[in-house]
């Protein structure tokens, strides 16, 4: 029995300690080696699809199994996806293009090697098409993605195979808006011929896989496109999709070999349960994701109206102690302001404490939090918290919020909905006090992303009307450097967090893959929806 | 007996029309949007103008009347339209399950009833023994053991003793394969839920059995023939345990019926991609077409498994058909 605990208990270690190093360094070792060719890749998705189209749909659960159809203009990196600038030609050829005319045209010059799975070959119509369908449908089209298109004037083909994009103004936003993994290429074929809603049940990509079947509720199945762009890519024989809602059953599916790997992501303790079951058979891949869970005030309902007690909700909240301790527990980990923490526009920790809430003295923050709301009239107020009734990270982050609140004298109730009803109080109804709101976004597009904080965003819940922060985008939105883009990033996250707390960011999100270990070459992006091809993955079987 | 089927057959028309009425109107008040959740679900940003397209075309902004009368014009003509989340046929939705929920709820039958009569026979047959308390104690842990749990220890007892006996974790296949095309895999995957489920559904029965056999087993005419002399076998197989039925075809009838639509944590656990789960995801879903379809069905299902029943009794019992 000591044995079998030992054997255990040394397992576990090694395990963690392997999967952790492995993480930190991703593989070079692995990357070195030479690709094995066939096989077949099983992972498990735990949402569904409710079409082919990526231009109209917006969750994971359509991306991971059909994204390996198709071809996008740009991608992000495949050999280097962590990083949030690193962008590669897919359809295109060279380098991706800098923007000429200061910044406001942009030429991609598109390869002359590649077929659609019917057959047809891809030239710039196709791409010219299938942007202009996402940018400028045709009334009664959805397209997702449209408003993250503002700055695009015209797409067009100046010849066969290169397509021109003109700006209304320069934007550091245009680039990693086009390499969203939700802008298939289709064929113009297709959408001239067929309509533009044939691919919501139909599939004609470029991708690394051909369609074979989709079954419902149960799976969606590829095999390898022999004639991929990228050659010798890619490295499977084809892949099965296998849907699975319930996370237990996911990671079972992993232990029992039933699949390979999940993309989206495990809390801690489920790393952990599958380390020290498989030992070395389990590889984990860890980094930060492009998520966030927010606190949003009510500002229509008093006293959220008032600056001094959504200031005092942030500063209760002990956001460095939270990243050491809930990490353990669920999927957030690192503290960060407005932007994905590993992007160059975003704060560092010198410039995060300086806000409200982010303080590393978590007393005096809570003292000052008391002393606001005295001064409001609002010690020891009751409110209620509108959560969502998904376990991993709401349910976990909204109680740990009760608590922070607890401490400077609030009494919350946290009110647990299914996603339908947390929906209708944050968009339809809104009659919440304080809201627990989100934002989860693919590519990291810092200057798109962070309009979440407008009170005019049609995603911002908030109900709050701020001229000034307004102001402060359009001139972020407007800058051409970098530097100058930081600076306005840091007023913009001081008025939205700090001065006026419009709205309070918790933690990022922390994304967890344990796979099986003869998964090779698949690297871990800071978003669930990047590096989904599959066309760079072998099995070391 | 033609009369009283005819009779069972036409009851069966207003209860369908008085649950389309019912599930109609009780969807709606439910708060949420199937587009809000669709386009906004996820995190990212939804564009306001998007989402009222979307409502456009799944006719959502239409008048609730004329949406009722889409809907009860569909269920009178068989079409039942398309999935608002998928926009697939809902016929094809649910016939792609059908098959599954069906075959898993036939193998649970089956495994309650070899459990549920012999076990719930011999028990009334020899009462107050260890025998009998054996299987009263089996069959409680049964009722309490919730068939969801159960799965989760089979499918965990798997993983644990097949690393432990051959190195490599095994669990039951997690997609499923239809009969016909193989077999094995098939009942390999499907073997486990059958028994979880089958097991719960057994226990019911045979106290069920057993007690209904006790009662019979106290009558006169048993022990008239008894006094006769008839050989115990014949007494028990040919005039207690056939008069006995009754109840305990009404129960298995319910619980057949429940199996249909009501496996919904069960088919989660082994991942079978049954009615259970999609009624789970067309309701989170907002899914009005689906979810109306779906009840539909269920109603029908236990409509005509009552029906079903209603004839058994007439044939295991004459009085019934002539009352």
């Amino acid at each position: 029995m000591k044995y079998a605990a030992l054997k255990y208990a040394t397992a576990f270690a090694v395990g963690t300690v392997m999967a952790v190093g492995m993480s930190a360094t991703p593989t070079k070792a692995a990357s070195d080696e030479k690709p094995k060719m066939g096989g077949v890749l099983n992972f498990v998705v735990g949402s569904k699809i409710p079409s082919y189209d990526g231009h109209v749909e917006t969750t994971f659960g359509m991306v991971h199994p059909i994204r390996p159809f198709y071809s996008l203009l740009i991608r992000v990196n495949p050999n280097n996806p962590s990083s949030p600038t690193d962008f590669v030609c897919d359809v295109c050829e060279g380098d991706v293009p800098a923007g000429a005319d200061g910044g406001k045209t942009f030429t991609f010059k598109i390869r002359k090697d590649i077929k659609f799975h019917d057959g047809t070959p891809l030239s710039a119509k196709d791409v010219v098409a299938t942007f202009k369908k996402i940018i400028f449908p045709p009334e009664g089209v959805a397209s997702s993605r449209k408003a993250f298109f503002k700055m695009v004037e015209s797409v067009e083909a100046t010849d066969d195979y290169t397509v021109e994009f003109k700006l209304k103004f320069a934007s550091g936003a245009f680039i990693p808006a086009v390499a969203t993994p939700f802008n298939f290429i289709y064929s113009k074929k297709d959408l001239d011929e067929k309509g533009y809603t044939w691919h919501r049940k139909n599939i004609n990509g470029t991708g690394p896989f051909r369609f074979v079947q989709h079954q419902p509720g149960s799976f969606v199945e590829g095999k390898k496109y022999e004639n991929y762009h990228f050659k010798g890519q890619p490295y499977l024989d084809g892949f099965k999709a296998i849907s699975a809602p319930k996370m237990a059953l996911r990671l079972q599916a992993i232990r029992g070999d039933r699949a390979a790997i999940e993309f989206r992501g495990f809390p801690p303790k489920a790393r952990d349960d599958l380390v020290k079951a498989l030992g070395d058979k389990v590889t984990v891949q860890e980094s930060d994701w492009n998520c966030v869970l927010m606190v949003t005030p009510n500002q229509k309902k008093k006293p959220f109206d008032d600056v001094r007690v959504r200031k005092a909700l942030t500063l209760a909240v002990d956001r460095w102690g939270g990243s050491k301790y809930l990490s353990k527990i669920a999927i957030v980990k690192t503290v960060g302001g407005v932007v994905f923490p590993q992007h160059p526009l975003a704060a560092n920790k010198d410039e995060l404490v300086k806000l409200a809430g982010y303080g590393t003295d978590i007393k005096a923050s809570r003292a000052e939090a008391r002393r606001l709301l005295k001064e409001a009239g609002q010690e020891g107020m009751s409110f209620t918290l509108n959560n969502r009734g998904v376990d991993q990270p709401y349910k976990v982050v909204g109680t740990w919020l009760i608590d922070q609140w607890k401490k400077v004298g609030m009494n919350v109730t946290q009110q647990v909905n299914p996603s339908p009803v947390f929906y209708d109080i944050l968009r339809k109804k809104k009659n919440f006090d304080v809201s627990i709101d989100f934002n989860c976004q693919s590519v990291i597009n810092p200057i798109a992303d962070v309009t979440k904080f407008l009170g005019s965003a049609g995603n911002n819940y908030g109900q709050y009307d701020d001229p000034v922060l307004e102001g402060i985008y359009d001139k972020l939105s407007r800058a051409e450097s970098v530097e100058e883009q930081r600076k306005y990033m840091r007023e913009y996250e001081t008025r939205a967090l700090s001065d006026q707390a419009h709205l309070g960011v918790t933690l990022w999100w922390y994304k967890i893959n344990p796979h099986r270990s003869y998964v090779k070459g698949w690297k871990i992006a800071p978003s669930h929806y990047l590096n989904q091809s599959l066309d760079n993955i072998w099995l070391d079987k | 007996m033609f009369q009283y089927i005819f009779k069972r057959l036409l009851l069966m028309i207003p209860t369908l029309i008085g649950a389309a009425i019912l599930i109609f109107f009780v969807l709606r008040l439910i708060p949420g949007d199937v587009c809000e959740l669709r386009l906004a679900g996820s995190g990212l940003y939804a564009d306001p103008e998007q989402i009222k397209l979307c409502r456009d075309n799944l006719g959502l902004n239409d008048p609730i009347l004329v949406q009722f009368w889409d809907f009860i014009f569909g269920f009178l003509t068989f079409d039942m339209g398309e999935s608002m989340w998928t926009g697939r046929a809902i016929t094809y939705e649910i016939g792609l399950r059908f098959q599954l929920s069906l075959q898993v709820a036939v193998m649970a039958t089956l495994v309650a009833i070899f459990i549920a009569i012999p076990l719930g026979t011999i028990s009334a047959v020899k009462q107050n023994t260890w025998i009998d308390y054996f299987v009263r104690a089996f069959s409680i842990a049964g009722i309490a053991m919730p068939s969801f749990w159960l799965g989760i220890i089979i499918i965990l007892g798997l993983l644990i003793s097949t690393q432990a006996m051959f190195g490599e974790p095994w669990m039951p296949p997690i997609q499923y394969v239809s009969p016909f095309e193989d077999l094995w895999a098939n009942l390999s995957q499907l073997i486990w839920p059958a028994v979880a489920t089958g097991y719960r559904y057994s226990a019911v029965a045979t106290r069920m059995t057993r007690s209904a056999l006790l009662e019979v087993l106290r009558e006169d005419y048993i022990r008239t023939a008894r006094a006769k002399g008839l050989v115990e076998k014949l007494i028990i197989n040919r005039h207690a345990l056939k008069n006995s039925l009754l109840p305990v075809v009404t129960v298995i009838g319910i619980e057949f019926a429940f199996l249909m639509g009501g496996l919904v944590v069960t088919e989660q656990v082994f991942n079978l991609n049954g009615l259970g789960k999609l009624f789970v995801e067309s309701v989170l879903n907002q899914d009005f077409t689906l979810t109306q379809a779906l009840v539909m069905v269920v109603v029908t299902v236990f409509v005509f498994t009552n029906f079903l029943v209603d004839i058994c009794y007439a044939w295991l019992d004459p009085r019934i058909r002539y009352a």
